[in-house]
């Protein structure tokens, strides 16, 4: 068994757990924290599989921004430090019915099914390609999305601070 | 075991798709179940990714398909906390059977 | 006849009357309702005299004979080519002469209750529904079909109804009401049941054809084999024709509604209850009489015994009773008992056909005098504000005028010569006498109690002790009115002057079982018999009641057991009450109710309430809750992906 084999069960029992542990945890805080776990997992995962790039933009946007969000929250909502309630059992049961039949039914399918890769030549995930691509208007240029994405996430912030916006009782 | 290949990623990814169903249907807590909804969407990523590695690997369309979700999840998140936190100062919960205040 | 159409306006007159005080003047002209009515009904009243001018001596008569003549005809609903209900206009005789009745007495009542119902708040709508009965009257007996008179006869039934329960505040009027609608209707269920025999055999609806058919011998003989219970269908479904005329007619045992049907306004009883409605069921018998005579002489025998036993019957309870309305109503049913028998003796055509003319007579007098005497009682209670003898006595120099007229139609009733129930009844005797002789001595001794009761009433009433005001209103205004209002007492005085010429109209010149002229002459050796009984009848009662004295009383102990009975009128009243509270409420309301409860209805319930619990075990799931959804989704999914695998597999 290699090492990075080796690594990559390290990395998988990572966010298994750690996203296991965040579904099932009773205190909220250390939920977010298991789920923080989980995604520096996925990140790691990301690197282990030479997208160096995209396990940045994962560490910086989902650890550094999204779950701080989260955390954030959870101070400005809950007690951090009491129990949530028990789901109902019998909501429970059926949900991990659900989870598990599920979850075998698409690893059933995965194994009946055989992937067929593609024999192209390999193109290099690296920055500099990510960028051309990002910008270019040409064939696999990604701008229109890009700009779409941006108004996206300007209507977004706008939004969420209408929403959030403590009204002033008027006089 | 043999050399780590797509399988391998499909069911770390599927496992935590799952995972994220299972959170969702069971917690009453809001933010808990945004936090379900981002395993979800990490477990999609991971199936781009793998996707994109081990059968497109001349194509980066995985890739920027995943900027784009985070991007979108990014969103996703801080409208949905804005949301909680507006019901929060109106119900003083935010377990998700206490908003039935629109419930007919 | 020339522009017949204008006949048509004689029922219709009234209808538009009823729409317009019951639909715009209620609300709008109150105080002239009662106008409008008794002018429209004073329209209806001309073209009916006309059109009875023309028919009787103008265009009626076709080589002697009088003709059914159809003026209007419509088929409303056709179901084969024979049977169809219609609405149409006939004319004959009978009809000729019930329209005149019915529009002159519908007249002197509407009149006549312009003073009596003064001050009523709800006068329009007594004048709609008087309105509404006289159409539905007249509706009735000019209908060309039987199943056209089924529906006015409904129709008349229900103007009654409205019309006994006008005072609805009053529970005794409720239930008389009820009462009165109820074995009516039970009546009615003969009267469809015999128009169904006898249109099924006869294949018709129609008056016409229904006569035509029946009293054709090899249509006779056809039927011969179908009978049921010994008698032929036809005479079954004359039978239950007859149940239905008897329970209109009040005849025994149907009569019970009648008595109690006196908790109306007076004039509506003048009107409904003595003059018009009441001989519908003498109407439906004359109209089908060939087809008694001929077809079924075993139903006439029914229709004879039955109106002999009523009238016996009912004139014992009226010696009896106190209410003077009751009396009358007794009277009533006693004079139709009268007109029933002489039906009930008489054969088809020429000399035979007397009791068919006395009949008709007798109904004709009978609507005068009768009429006169409700108005007459209404009069007195209008005075003195009680309906008991009891409460009266000495008015006739308080109220001259309604004291001779009611003299005169006593005398009428009587029999005394030379009133008009003096000519009808003679013949009616005298028919009876020709053929039954059974009948004829229950009849002159009825007729001898008619005398006593009316008399009885009247010395009552108008004489013995002084009339003191001993109900204690001393002051009461009405004291010092006296005599009744003008438009009362015009009423009064016509139908006095025709109760005393009335009988001297040569009727069987104008009316007859096959529309030959009858000369009828007077028997005057057969007279002496009837006559003096009758005044014997008048003394005995003059010498009981003209004086405050006790012989009544020792009359009454004498007899204790049978006036007792007779006072309770005999306990029908008990016995219907008795048979169908403890009988028929018991044996088969209740099971029937508890069947209906608990299968019935339970069944109905169990499957709502299963539904209601179900659905709302629906609804739980439709809870709104995004979770919920979300499982079920991640269940459904689930399902159909194994029951796919499933298939392919």
């Amino acid at each position: 068994m290699s090492a990075s084999t080796v690594i990559f069960y390290i990395l998988a029992a990572v966010i298994i757990g750690g996203g296991m542990l965040a579904v099932t945890e009773r205190k909220i805080f250390r939920s977010a924290v298991y789920l923080l776990f989980s995604l520096v997992g996925i990140a790691g995962l990301y690197f282990y599989l030479n997208y160096e790039f995209l396990g940045a933009v994962q560490i910086v946007v989902y650890v550094g921004g999204i779950v701080v969000l989260i955390i954030f929250s959870i101070f400005l909502t809950v007690e951090s430090g009491s129990d949530m309630k028990n789901p109902n059992f019998i909501r429970a049961l059926f949900s991990v019915l659900a989870a598990v039949f599920a979850t075998s039914l698409v690893l059933w399918i995965l194994k009946a099914h055989t992937f067929v890769a593609s024999t192209t030549e390999a193109l290099e995930p690296s920055t500099r390609n990510i960028g051309r691509q990002m910008l270019s208007t040409g064939e696999h240029g990604y701008i229109l999305p890009f700009e779409v994405v941006s108004i996206l996430l300007l209507a977004a912030m706008i939004g969420c601070i209408v929403i959030a916006m403590k009204l002033k009782p008027k006089a | 075991m043999n050399e780590i290949g797509l399988m391998h990623i499909l069911v770390i990814s599927t496992s935590l798709f799952f995972i994220g169903v299972y959170g969702f249907l069971t917690r009453r807590n809001m933010i808990s179940m945004l936090m379900s909804v981002e395993l979800i969407l990490n477990a999609v990523n991971l199936n781009f990714v793998a996707f994109n590695k081990f059968l497109y690997p001349g194509q980066l369309s995985g890739l920027f398909f995943i900027i784009f979700n985070i991007a979108i999840a990014a969103a996703e998140a801080a409208v949905a906390i804005a949301i909680i936190i507006n019901l929060y100062r109106n119900h003083r919960s935010i377990d998700i059977n206490d908003a039935t205040t629109m419930k007919f | 006849m020339p522009e017949t159409i204008y006949i048509a306006l004689i029922p219709l007159l009234p209808i538009l009357s009823f729409l317009l005080i019951a639909l715009v003047g209620r609300r709008y002209f109150p105080q002239i309702c009662g106008l409008l009515g008794t002018l429209s009904l004073l329209s209806s009243f001309v073209i009916s005299a006309i059109v009875a001018y023309q028919y009787f001596f103008v265009v009626g008569k076709v080589n002697g004979i009088y003709k059914q003549i159809i003026v209007f005809k419509y088929a409303w609903l056709q179901f084969n080519s024979n049977i169809s209900i219609d609405m149409g206009l006939l004319l004959d005789p009978i009809s000729v002469m019930m329209i005149s009745i019915i529009t002159f007495i519908s007249l002197m009542v509407h009149i006549y209750s312009l003073g009596y119902m003064k001050g009523d708040p709800r006068i329009s709508t007594y004048y709609s529904f008087l309105s509404l009965f006289t159409f539905s009257m007249l509706g009735l007996v000019l209908s060309t079909n039987i199943f056209q008179m089924y529906i006015f006869w409904e129709l008349v039934g229900v103007s009654s109804f409205l019309l006994i329960g006008f005072y609805y505040t009053k529970p005794s009027a409720v239930a008389a009401s009820k009462k009165a609608f109820i074995v009516t209707r039970f009546a009615d269920l003969g009267f469809l049941i015999g128009i169904l025999i006898l249109s099924y055999y006869t294949d018709s609806l129609d008056f016409q054809g229904i006569i035509k058919k029946a009293t054709d011998p090899s249509f006779i003989g056809s039927l011969a084999s179908v009978s049921f219970m010994g008698l032929s269908v036809l005479t079954w479904g004359l039978v239950l024709v007859f149940i239905g005329g008897a329970g209109k007619s009040a005849m025994f045992p149907l009569h019970i509604w009648l008595p109690d049907a006196m908790e109306g306004p007076t004039p509506v009883s003048a009107l409904i209850h003595a003059a018009t409605m009441v001989v519908a069921g003498v109407y439906i018998v004359a109209r089908l009489f060939p087809v008694f005579t001929f077809t079924c002489p075993d139903a006439l025998q029914v229709v004879a015994y039955v109106g002999i036993f009523s009238s016996l019957f009912a004139a014992l309870i009226a010696c009896t009773q106190t209410d003077i309305k009751r009396v009358l109503a007794y009277s009533t049913i006693s004079q139709i008992g009268f007109m029933m028998f002489a039906l009930g003796v008489s054969g088809y055509g020429g000399e035979q056909g007397l009791g068919f003319m006395a009949s008709m007579f007798h109904l004709f007098t009978h609507s005068i005098f009768k009429a006169l005497l409700f108005l007459g009682a209404g009069s007195v209670i209008h005075y003195v504000h009680s309906n008991d003898m009891k409460d009266m006595g000495g008015l006739r120099k308080l109220m001259p005028i309604t004291h001779l007229t009611f003299l005169i139609a006593c005398l009428a009733i009587a029999g005394v010569p030379p009133f008009a129930g003096f000519f009808s009844k003679e013949e009616i005797l005298l028919a009876a006498w020709q053929s039954n002789k059974l009948i004829f001595y229950a009849a002159i001794f009825t007729a001898t109690l008619t005398a006593f009761y009316v008399f009885r009433l009247y010395f009552q009433i108008f004489w013995s002790k002084t009339f003191s005001a001993h109900h204690d209103q001393s002051d009461a205004p009405e004291h010092k009115h006296g005599e009744a209002p003008f438009s009362m007492l015009l009423p009064l005085i016509i139908l006095g002057l025709l109760s005393i010429v009335a009988g001297l109209v040569p009727f069987g010149h104008f009316v007859s079982s096959d529309g030959e002229v009858l000369n009828t002459e007077l028997h005057l050796g057969f007279s002496i018999a009837p006559v003096v009984l009758g005044l014997l009848g008048i003394g005995l009662a003059l010498l009981f009641y003209k004086k405050e004295n006790d012989k009544p009383n020792r009359m009454a102990s004498a007899l204790s057991g049978f006036y007792t009975g007779a006072l309770h009128k005999f306990y029908i009243d008990e016995i219907y009450l008795f048979v169908t509270r403890k009988v028929i409420f018991n044996l088969i309301g209740r099971p029937a109710a508890w069947f209906d409860k608990t299968v019935v209805d339970g069944s109905m319930n169990g499957i709502t309430s299963f539904t209601t619990s179900f659905s709302g075990w629906i609804k739980g799931i439709q809870s709104g809750k995004l979770q919920d959804y979300t499982l079920y989704f991640f269940s459904g999914l689930i399902g159909f992906v194994l029951l796919v695998i499933y298939l392919w597999t």
